[in-house]
C-alpha cells in the first residue's frame, strides 16, 4: 500500500467528504472529518520520512507513464508543504466539532465538514500532484470549497466577504489557466519535470515571458501580496473561526508553494533571477507588505481582522525570503511556511475561543480575559511573541533566517526594515494583551469563564509546537534547508 | 506585412477584445449579478484562447479514421489536437461551479442586505458600524 | 404556463426521448463525442423542463430534493471508488486495465473503467444541477 501514498494523501479526504454529505449527522461527519485529516498527517509525514532517504517519489495515475499522464510527484519542497497543511489540518480538525457546534446552523454542519474535507482535499492535491493542469483543477476545488466556507459565518458581512474572494479568486485562477495555456502552446506538454526540460530551449520567446506574467499575478492574488490582498481581511474577519484558522495557515501558504514550483522549478532559478528579475520586483513589494500592513493591523479594533492584516505582513516575510534569490532566503520562506502556520493557527484558535464564549473579538470584549479566561489568554500571548519573534518560539528562528539571508546579500536596510517590522508586531499584539491583563471585567459576572477543554487542547497543542520548534529547530530547519537547495538548483527528473 | 500578422492571428484579436469586456464589466459595475455576469464573460475568453490552439487548419476531429474505410489512408489524416479542448472541458465545468457560487451568495446577499448594488452594502454597512 | 395544452403535452412528449439522448451521449461516449458531464446536464435539463411547466412541486414528487443531493454525493464516491478498486486489484489508481474480465485482454478494462467514472460523473452532475436548479427556483416562495 506504501506505493499508492501520493494518491491517498489526495483519496482519502476525497473519499471522506461525499461520506460526510451523505450521512447527515453531525456528530459522525465530525469524526470521520477528524480521522481523515489524521490520516492525511500519517500519510504525509510518512512521504516526508520517504522521501528524505529514498529521494523524489513519482507515482503515474491511471498507468499512463508520465510524460502523457497525469503524474504525482513528491520530492522534499511539496513532502513539506504536505506535513504543514495537515498537521495545521489535524489540529482545526477536532477544534472545529466544539467550535462549529457553536457558530454554524445545526443542518448545515455535515455539509460543513464535507466542504473542508474538499477543501483539504484540494490544497493536498495542488501540492502533491505534478501536472500543471490539475494544479488549476485542485486550485479550484479548495478555492470554491473555501467560498462556501466563509459564507458560512454567522454575520452577514461574511456573504459579502465570500463575494469579494469569490471575484478575485477567480480571476487569479483563470490568470493561471491563461498562463498555463501559454506554457503548453510554446512546449506542448503540462508536466511539471517534462517543462522544466523544455522552457529553457524557448526562454526568449514573448509568449513565454507573457506567460510568466500571468502566472505570476495569478499567484500574487491567491498568495495576498500586498496590493493584491484586498479579498483576505474580510474573508479572515467574517469567517467562522475554526475556517480562519484553518485557511489563515493553509491556504496562503499553498499559494506560496504554488509560486515557488512555477517560478523555480519549471521555469526555473536562472529565468526567474536573471531574465525576468522576480527577485526585484518581489522585494519592494514585501517590504511595503511588511511595513504598512503592520502599521494598518495597529489600527484594528476587531481582533481577527487584526490578525489578519498581520498575515499580509506575514505573507510579506515570506516573499521577502524569495527575493533574495538565494539558499539562506529560500530556507527562510520555507521555515516562515511551517512557522507562520503554526503561530497563526494558533491565535486564531484563541480567538475561537473568545468567541465561544464571549461571542465578539472586538477589542473592548477583551477587557479582563487575562483573569476569566487565563489559558486562552496565555495561548494568545504566546502565540504573539512568536508572531514577534522572541527567541525560544518559531517566530524568532523565521526571523533569524531571514536576517542571515540579508546580511548574505548585503542588504543591511532590509535587516533594519524587519527588526523594524518586529517592533510594530509587537504594538499590535500589546493592544490585546493590554485589554486582556490591564482592563478590568466589564460584563457580566456568569459569562466568560475559561473555555471548554475540547478547544484548549488542539490550541495548546499548536503552541506547545511553536514552542518546541522554537527551541529545537535543528530538524526543521533541516528539512528546509535541503527543500530550498533542491529549489535553488532546480533538479530535473 | 503587419496587417497580415493581425488577420492571421484573428483568434487572438476575439480572445483580447472578449477578456477586456468581461474585465471592464467585473470592474467597472457594481451590481453584483452583472459582476458575476463580468466574470463569466471573462472565462469564456480563456475557453475560446484553449479551444483554437487545438484547431488544426484541415484537421479532423480526434476520432481514429478507420484504414478500411476507403477514401484517405489513415496513416495521413490530421487530427485535430483534443487535449485543449478535453482541459477546457473540466475549466468549463468549474467556471459553472463558480458562476452558480456566486449567484448563489448573491441571492443570500440580496435576503440579507435587500440589494445587490455594491456601494449600497458599503453604505449600509457603514451606517451599522456608525451606530455600534 | 400550466394551463397552455401544448406546452403540457409537448413537454410530457420530449421528456422521455431527453432522458433517452442523455443516456446515449454517456454510453456512446468513450467513441463519440459525448460524456458524463454532458449525459448529466441533459438528464437534469428533462426534470428542469418538467419543473418549468409543472411547477416545482410536482417535479419533486418524482424526483425530491433529498434524492437529488445523495446523487451529487454518490457519484464523487463511485469516481474516486473506481480508482480504490483498481488500486485493490493491484494497479495505480483510475489504472482501468485492472477492470477488464479478461486477464489477457487487459486493454478491454479501459472500456469498462471510463463507462464506470463517466456514470460517476452522470450521477453527480445530474444530482448538482437539479439540486441547484430547485435551489434558485424555490427561493423567496413561503416554505424557504
Amino acid at each position: 500500500m506504501s506505493t499508492h501514498l501520493p494518491v491517498l494523501q489526495v483519496v482519502v479526504p476525497l473519499l471522506a467528504a461525499p461520506v460526510c454529505a451523505l450521512i447527515r449527522n453531525a456528530r459522525a461527519a465530525a469524526v470521520i472529518a477528524v480521522l481523515a485529516s489524521w490520516a492525511t498527517l500519517a500519510i504525509a509525514l510518512s512521504l516526508l520520512g520517504d522521501v528524505m532517504s529514498a529521494g523524489v517519489i513519482s507515482y503515474a495515475l491511471g498507468d499512463w507513464v508520465p510524460p502523457i499522464g497525469i503524474e504525482y510527484r513528491v520530492d522534499i519542497v511539496n513532502a513539506w508543504v504536505l506535513v504543514i497543511v495537515s498537521t495545521i489540518a489535524s489540529a482545526v480538525a477536532p477544534y472545529m466539532i466544539t467550535s462549529v457546534e457553536d457558530e454554524v446552523e445545526r443542518r448545515r454542519i455535515p455539509l460543513f465538514y464535507a466542504a473542508y474535507l474538499l477543501c483539504l482535499c484540494g490544497l493536498l492535491g495542488i501540492t502533491v500532484t505534478g501536472d500543471v493542469f490539475n494544479v488549476f483543477v485542485f486550485l479550484e476545488i479548495s478555492s470554491l470549497s473555501a467560498y462556501a466556507l466563509i459564507a458560512m459565518g454567522t454575520r452577514r458581512r461574511a456573504l459579502t466577504a465570500a463575494f469579494r474572494y469569490l471575484v478575485m479568486g477567480s480571476v487569479g485562477a483563470t490568470f493561471i489557466v491563461i498562463g498555463i495555456g501559454l506554457l503548453y502552446v510554446m512546449t506542448g506538454s503540462l508536466n511539471m519535470a517534462d517543462l522544466a526540460v523544455l522552457l529553457p530551449e524557448v526562454w526568449d520567446s514573448r509568449t513565454v515571458k507573457v506567460a510568466y506574467g500571468f502566472l505570476g499575478v495569478g499567484f500574487c492574488l491567491k498568495l495576498a501580496l500586498f496590493p493584491l490582498h484586498l479579498w483576505l481581511p474580510n474573508a479572515y474577519a467574517f469567517a467562522p473561526s475554526a475556517v480562519t484558522a484553518f485557511m489563515a495557515s493553509t491556504a496562503t501558504k499553498v499559494a506560496v508553494y504554488m509560486l515557488l514550483r512555477f517560478f523555480l522549478t519549471i521555469f526555473g532559478a536562472p529565468f526567474s533571477f536573471g531574465v525576468m528579475a522576480l527577485d526585484r520586483v518581489l522585494l519592494p513589494l514585501a517590504l511595503v507588505a511588511i511595513v504598512s500592513m503592520s502599521l494598518v493591523a495597529i489600527f484594528q479594533v476587531d481582533v481577527k481582522r487584526l490578525l489578519a492584516y498581520s498575515s499580509v505582513a506575514q505573507i510579506g516575510y515570506m516573499v521577502l525570503g524569495l527575493s533574495f534569490a538565494s539558499v539562506t532566503g529560500l530556507t527562510a520562506t520555507l521555515l516562515h511556511l511551517f512557522n507562520h502556520a503554526l503561530m497563526k493557527g494558533a491565535l486564531f484558535m484563541a480567538m475561537g475561543c473568545v468567541v465561544y464564549r464571549i461571542g465578539s473579538v472586538h477589542i473592548d470584549a477583551m477587557a479582563g480575559l487575562g483573569k476569566r479566561m487565563p489559558w486562552t489568554m496565555a495561548a494568545f500571548v504566546l502565540g504573539g511573541l512568536s508572531l514577534v519573534g522572541v527567541p525560544l518560539t518559531v517566530g524568532f528562528v523565521s526571523k533569524w533566517f531571514l536576517i542571515l539571508g540579508a546580511l548574505e546579500r548585503g542588504w543591511w536596510p532590509v535587516a533594519v526594515i524587519v527588526l523594524l517590522a518586529s517592533v510594530l508586531a509587537l504594538v499590535y499584539v500589546w493592544r490585546v494583551v493590554e485589554a486582556a491583563y490591564f482592563r478590568p471585567y466589564e460584563g457580566d459576572e456568569g459569562v466568560g469563564v475559561e473555555a471548554p477543554w475540547r478547544l484548549l487542547v488542539p490550541t495548546w497543542a499548536l503552541v506547545g509546537a511553536n514552542l518546541y520548534f522554537g527551541i529545537n529547530a535543528v530538524r526543521t530547519a533541516q528539512v528546509a534547508e535541503r527543500a530550498a537547495e533542491v529549489l535553488m538548483t532546480g533538479v530535473g527528473p | 506585412m503587419r496587417l497580415d500578422l493581425f488577420v492571421s492571428h484573428y483568434n487572438y484579436w476575439v480572445v483580447i477584445f472578449l477578456m477586456m469586456v468581461g474585465f471592464y464589466i467585473l470592474i467597472s459595475r457594481g451590481n453584483l449579478i452583472k459582476k458575476v455576469v463580468g466574470l463569466n464573460v471573462f472565462q469564456t475568453a480563456v475557453f475560446m484562447l484553449y479551444i483554437s490552439m487545438g484547431k488544426i487548419t484541415g484537421g479532423t476531429p480526434p476520432i481514429l479514421v478507420d484504414p478500411k474505410g476507403g477514401g484517405e489512408a489513415a496513416a495521413e489524416v490530421m487530427y485535430s489536437n483534443p487535449l485543449p479542448h478535453v482541459l477546457i472541458l473540466t475549466a468549463i465545468v468549474v467556471g459553472i461551479a463558480t458562476t452558480s457560487v456566486g449567484l448563489a451568495l448573491a441571492v443570500r446577499i440580496k435576503e440579507a442586505y435587500g440589494t445587490l448594488e455594491e456601494d449600497e452594502i458599503s453604505r449600509i454597512e457603514a451606517e451599522r458600524e456608525a451606530a455600534e | 404556463m400550466r394551463e397552455e395544452i401544448i406546452i403540457r403535452v409537448g413537454a410530457k412528449f420530449l421528456a422521455p426521448f431527453i432522458i433517452m439522448f442523455a443516456l446515449y451521449v454517456h454510453f456512446h461516449g468513450d467513441y463519440s463525442p459525448g460524456g458524463g458531464f454532458q449525459a448529466g446536464v441533459i438528464l437534469a435539463a428533462a426534470f428542469a423542463l418538467l419543473a418549468l411547466v409543472y411547477g416545482l412541486e410536482a417535479v419533486q414528487k418524482v424526483l425530491p430534493l433529498w434524492f437529488t443531493r445523495m446523487c451529487a454525493a454518490l457519484g464523487v464516491l463511485i469516481f474516486a471508488g473506481v480508482g480504490v478498486v483498481t488500486m485493490l486489484l493491484g494497479h495505480n489508481y483510475l489504472g482501468y486495465n485492472a477492470l477488464a474480465p479478461d486477464p489477457t485482454h487487459p486493454e478491454h478494462g479501459q472500456h469498462y473503467g471510463i463507462l464506470l467514472v463517466e456514470l460517476g460523473v452522470l450521477v453527480t452532475v445530474f444530482g448538482v444541477m437539479v439540486t441547484v436548479f430547485y435551489h434558485f427556483a424555490g427561493r423567496g416562495r413561503s416554505d424557504s
